[in-house]
């Protein structure tokens, strides 16, 4: 995985003898090992635990004793548990997530599919957050209990606490409905379905790299809505995460020593306090971008957009398991990922954890 | 834009797009314009939820969208013309003959008809695509093996007998009326032999291929299937019935009805396929959009469990039926989308019983369920889909279940977690629908009426007879008896007599029929909603 | 904030010298209300969830029906004096079910925060102050838990335990627990090594102690912060469950699948998805003002000001 590269060469750069750069990697490999068996595991454990049936998925609540059986036996579901999560394994390991039930195609293709859509969108939604997030949070911890703090606080809390999906219809209903400001749901209009060749999956890019402009401003059009959506979401929790922060750091003794040596209010803030909270925001914009990826299912829903999370759910409930086992990895290793980047970036802009 | 010759694109500027996205970063609005967006001028893009397709090769389809896709892919063995829904013709072959004894079928070719691949359509294609229905053993392939076919006599019981004739043997005591019937279904659907067996993989008779590419002789070619997102369809000018007007056909996955809507309204798709009665009903001052009705053949019931002593006795039963308020909800939240019907074959077909003996009646309810002991404790679960207008249906039996004096707890779920825990008899109330396979009342009395085995090992869970766990040898046999005979009105008195029957005593409640609200904009014409998925016709449609 | 205290009490819970630790632990209680009163936005937040907890207490009494029976010729009708919110697609009065939902949203938030908080500070403080392999060990559960999509796998549990609020507040917990295990790992290694720890560790404080006593207080703060700001999340999942149809079960009037069933109203009777979507937003902004009213008052740093 690429994610493991910057802390890998944070390490190097700091310890460049060799023997504990290797243990470093060694350490790295056993960690993600055993978060990816244990990921694959309890969904494993509750797609055989649960109540859903994966043959009667496949042949539908009509079919005759014998198409069942004989979809029952092809599945390897007469195989005792451990036996089936052997093969599975096994298949991963060499490139193979299985095929889908309910698209007819390899897990991996799906995968490839869907989830740049959710990325295209979860990160137009952490742009939002973070350019607007980051000064409102500042802005209100260096105002404490002022107005603008005030303002602040009940913007963010407003995004934090409404309802997504019905947040969602409302804004349909007024901005696409009733004012027809931005296009409505979907990530492209149909009618230019297929004109685009998929490269990245991410239709802005291929779209821009094929010069097809009308399709990347029906695109780009198409992304304000959900992304606004999802994007206030993750405004809310930045702005109240960086205040916060702010706020402790802004009372911490050191800052109120610069100011004693007269240091000017703009340097104690950003050059001090907000250096400070770097650290601390870095995680959570991490953690933020994460939760995004995954939770965007129901923004998902009412945009009708084809994304990762409609796939996990939809599967679920088809109880395809090898997309919702496929998917679920795909997630949790980005979400690792982004964890394990939070934490080498952590080690290098703060000398304490060293 | 070379990729993009056959669309016209007659929408907003992408200048304007362009200032949208611009202003994105900003979150910032630009002044409205109240102009109607519009789809191009030969294609015809559908919302509806499509998220029940899971694969299109015929042999294997048996959900309802796939059903329909197929239907206007494949051209079928025997059919009906979008002109007249209601009489059984030859599709791809011309004629039939019915042998004396009703044991053999004789099939004529139409000559001079094409696949999409350019290859002509031969009967040795014909008999390979009811040969592979039986070999493959999918779903759907029930419907032929009530033949008396199976995987080792299937290249015996049907035959290319020479260039033009197919013969078909019926080993079963099926009538043949029953069997032609069986061929309109989506497993009479024609298959290119040629090029199935070119994307053939490990003898699954190009199974693999087909489930997302299409080698039909229908009026429109499979483009593109996205699962939940997209079904791209384009014209196929060499079908023997003439090129479809509509140079494409799409399918939208909208599974929000509010949403549906609000792109019909903005003129984002021509057409709605799933509106609720109040979404309809909301479009009804709206000129540029027409609402037609159409008549379906799927049924609503409530079905109780025999297995449990309280629940299977027939007063219990009986006093289910007294406590449906049908006109109440019919009236109501079920207003124009559904009409109050009682028995298992829908009305408006052959052999209807359009009688509607019942209604709310809580008293008569409760003197039933006086007459029966029921424990103090005693509280049942209702089943049903997670979805309207099921858990509204379930609520409303709720409360008068309450007001008899029976508690009970509503457990919604998924389909895929409903219908296994179904088929395990693992119920007590379900509310749930059905709808027939082939349009011959034989379709839903061999489900409702026919239970030979009610054992649990017998697992018959096709049928839902058996899944409530109810069976009854006069009925097993007078329903053996209808499906055998010859005499049109024999035939059309027993199944009349079997829908009496079960009204009188049976677990089933049948309590409405399907009305869909089909909603467009003003100006597409001549899209057929039939019945059935079967029945939905693309050809026609202009606009 | 109501009965103005008698001097006497006053002078108690003020004086310089406290003669008790009880007396210095009201005294303490009595200076963080004052700070917190002081706060109109926190003193908001308190206000609102007051009355939520009151409109559960006294819904017998404030409504005119149990918020399920159903009119079926009332239906959708628009809010008015005989039905202040309007009545939903069954014909039942909207105000009913808001008020009697006040019970369901209020268990769902009790229940969930009762089971999450504990485990989350037992396992964020033991891995980040014993470090080694059981910080591994704990983070490694943590991270695996962590990786899900949450929805997805409170969905699929839901789907093992079966339908129902309980098994729905359950499935929320066992996927929630993770971030706080998580936050007061990262509170425990920045206090692990600062000078008090290190003063009381020099004292022969126990590890255990040192946990109870020092650690754990100063990670509560972070705890309880996240807590309050998460029950919006919790109620949201709550309700993407019932909207599933795996959290609470019709005729429930759970306010998320209020939303869910009402969706389909929003375009000609708004009333009847926005009531309940209104209802979430004023409780959840309600604990997101009480998280950082507390916040303020309970961080022992910002109190050492």
């Amino acid at each position: 995985m690429a994610v493991v590269d910057p802390s890998v060469t944070a390490g190097a750069a700091k310890q460049p003898s060799l023997p504990p750069f290797l243990l470093k990697i060694a350490s790295l490999a056993y960690t993600l090992g055993l978060t990816f068996l244990g990921l694959t595991a309890v969904t494993f454990i509750i797609g055989r635990v649960m109540p859903v049936d994966p043959v009667i998925a496949i042949v539908g609540d009509r079919a005759s004793k014998e198409t069942y059986e004989a979809v029952f036996f092809a599945l390897g579901l007469d195989k005792p548990i451990l036996v089936q999560y052997w093969i599975y394994i096994t298949s991963v390991l060499r490139g193979d997530f299985g095929t889908s039930i309910m698209t007819a195609r390899p897990v991996l293709t799906d995968i490839l599919i869907f989830f740049p859509a959710t990325l295209e969108l979860a990160t137009v939604g952490i742009i939002i957050g973070v350019v607007f997030g980051v000064p409102m949070g500042v802005l209100a911890a260096v105002n404490q209990g002022r107005l603008i703090d005030h303002f602040v606080r009940i913007v963010g809390l407003f995004g934090y606490s409404v309802p997504v999906f019905w947040f969602g219809m409302v804004s349909l209903l007024v901005f696409y409905a009733r004012l027809d400001w931005f296009p409505g749901p979907g990530r492209i209009e149909v009618y230019y379905d297929g004109i685009v060749t998929q490269v990245t999956g991410v239709i802005l890019i291929d779209s821009a790299l094929q010069k097809e402009w009308t399709v990347f401003w029906n695109a780009a059009g198409h992304l304000v809505l959900p992304g606004i959506i999802l994007g206030t979401f993750a405004l809310a929790y930045v702005a109240r995460m960086t205040r916060s922060f702010m706020l402790d750091q802004l009372s911490q003794e050191y800052v109120l020593t610069a100011r004693v040596k007269g240091m000017s209010e703009l340097a104690v803030i950003w050059r001090h306090a907000f250096r400070n909270v770097l650290i601390q925001l870095i995680t959570i914009i991490g953690l933020t971008f994460a939760s995004l990826l995954e939770g965007s299912v129901l923004t998902e829903t009412v945009f009708a957009w084809p994304g990762i999370g409609q796939y996990i759910t939809n599967s679920l409930f088809n109880s395809d398991m090898n997309a919702v086992i496929g998917g679920t990895m795909v997630v949790g290793m980005c979400f690792i990922g982004i964890n394990m980047i939070s934490d080498a970036l952590y080690k290098i802009v703060d000398p304490r954890v060293r | 834009m070379t990729t993009n010759s056959g669309i016209t694109r007659s929408w907003r500027s992408p200048v304007r797009r362009g200032a949208l996205a611009a202003g994105m970063a900003m979150a910032l609005a630009i002044g409205g314009n109240a102009a109607v967006a519009e789809t191009p001028k030969d294609m015809l893009v559908m919302a509806k939820n499509i998220n029940d397709i899971i694969n299109l090769d015929p042999a294997e389809v048996f959900e309802f969208t796939g059903i329909e896709i197929i239907a206007n892919v494949y051209d079928r063995v025997m059919t009906f013309e979008p002109d007249n829904l209601t009489k059984l013709v030859g599709g791809a072959v011309e004629s039939y003959q019915i042998s004396e004894d009703g044991k053999t079928i004789t099939l004529q070719l139409r000559p001079g008809q094409k696949f999409h691949s350019g290859n002509p359509v031969t009967t040795e294609d014909i008999a390979f695509s009811l040969q592979r229905v039986i070999k493959l053993n999918k779903t759907p392939s029930f419907i032929f093996t009530q033949f008396g076919w199976d995987a080792d006599n299937v290249d015996d019981s049907v035959q290319a007998v020479d260039d033009s004739t197919v013969k078909l043997s019926i080993l079963s005591d099926l009538s043949a009326s029953v069997a032609l019937s069986a061929l309109s279904s989506g497993v009479g659907s024609v298959v290119d032999k040629q090029l199935a067996m070119s994307h053939e993989e490990d003898g699954d008779l190009g199974h693999k291929w087909l489930q997302s590419n299409s080698a039909g002789s229908g009026p429109y070619i499979l483009k593109n299937w996205k699962s939940n997102e997209i079904v791209t369809m384009e014209a196929n000018p060499d079908f023997r019935g003439g090129a479809p007007t509509m140079k494409r056909v799409v399918m939208r996955h909208v599974p929000e009805a509010a949403a549906q809507r609000l792109l019909l309204e903005k003129g984002d798709v021509d057409m709605a396929r799933n509106l609720t009665p109040d979404q309809a009903a909301g479009l009804a001052g709206n000129a540029d959009i027409a609402v037609d009705s159409a008549g379906k053949s799927l049924v609503y019931y409530t079905a109780i469990n025999s297995e449990n002593d309280v629940l299977g006795n027939p007063k219990f039963q009986e006093a289910v039926r007294y406590l449906v308020d049908y006109e109440g909800m019919v009236g109501s939240f079920l207003k124009n989308q559904y009409k109050v019907h009682q028995s298992f074959w829908p009305s408006g077909f052959w052999a209807s019983l359009e009688d509607t003996p019942f209604a709310l009646d809580v008293d008569r309810a409760k003197s039933l369920l006086q007459e029966i002991d029921i424990p103090a404790d005693f509280t049942l679960n209702i089943d049903t889909l997670n979805e309207s207008p099921f858990q509204e249906i379930a609520q409303s039996i709720q409360q008068r279940l309450g007001e008899a004096g029976i508690k009970s707890e509503i457990v919604l779920s998924e389909g895929k977690t409903l219908w296994p825990k179904y088929r395990a008899r693992k119920h007590d109330l379900i509310v749930a629908y059905w709808g027939p396979d082939y349009l011959d009342p034989h379709s839903n009395a061999d489900s409702f009426a026919h239970n030979p085995d009610n054992r649990l090992e017998a697992q018959l869970g096709g049928k839902l007879a058996w899944r409530n766990a109810w069976s009854d040898d006069d009925i097993n046999a007078l329903t053996e008896k209808a499906a055998a005979a010859l005499d049109t009105a024999e035939r059309e008195q027993i199944y009349l007599d079997l829908q009496k029957r079960l009204q009188d005593s049976s677990p089933f409640v049948v309590m409405f029929q399907q009305n869909e609200q089909l909603a467009r904009r003003a100006n597409v014409q001549g899209f057929v909603n039939g019945p059935s998925s079967d029945l939905v016709f693309y050809r026609n449609t202009t606009k | 904030m109501s009965a103005i205290p008698n001097p006497g009490i006053r002078a108690w819970l003020l004086s310089e010298s406290p003669e008790s630790a009880m007396q210095a632990r009201c005294q303490r209680f009595y200076l963080a209300w004052t700070t917190f009163s002081a706060n109109p936005v926190a003193m908001a937040g308190f206000l609102i969830i007051l009355a939520l907890i009151l409109a559960a207490l006294f819904a017998p009494l404030i409504t005119g029906g149990d918020g399920i029976h159903q009119e079926l010729s009332q239906r959708l009708l628009p809010p008015s004096t005989a039905h202040w919110f309007g009545t939903d697609e069954l014909g039942r009065d909207i105000y009913d079910r808001i008020v009697w939902g006040s019970r369901v949203t209020l268990r769902i938030v009790a229940l969930v925060g009762i089971i999450v908080v504990p485990i989350g500070l037992i396992i964020g403080t033991v891995a980040g102050f014993l470090g080694g392999w059981v910080d591994n060990l704990l983070m490694r559960i943590t991270d695996i838990f962590l990786a899900f999509p949450r929805l997805i796998l409170a969905l699929a549990l839901v789907s093992v335990l079966g339908p129902g609020l309980e098994n729905a507040v359950l499935a929320i917990a066992i996927t929630t627990w993770s971030p706080y295990a998580r936050i007061a790992r990262a509170e425990t290694l920045t206090i692990r090594n600062s000078e008090f720890v290190q003063a009381a560790r020099a004292q022969g404080a126990s590890s255990a102690r040192l946990l109870t006593y020092h650690i754990v207080p100063l990670c509560l703060s972070s705890v309880i912060i996240r807590l309050t700001l998460d029950m919006a999340g919790i109620i949201l999942t709550a309700a993407g469950l019932g909207f599933l149809g795996l959290g609470a079960q019709p005729p429930l009037p759970e306010w998320g699948a209020m939303i869910a069933s009402g969706r389909q109203f929003l375009l000609d009777q708004w009333w009847v998805p926005t009531v309940p979507g209104m209802a979430i937003l004023i409780v959840s902004m309600g604990f997101n003002l009480l998280g950082d009213g507390l916040r303020d008052v309970l961080d022992p740093k910002s109190a050492a000001r």
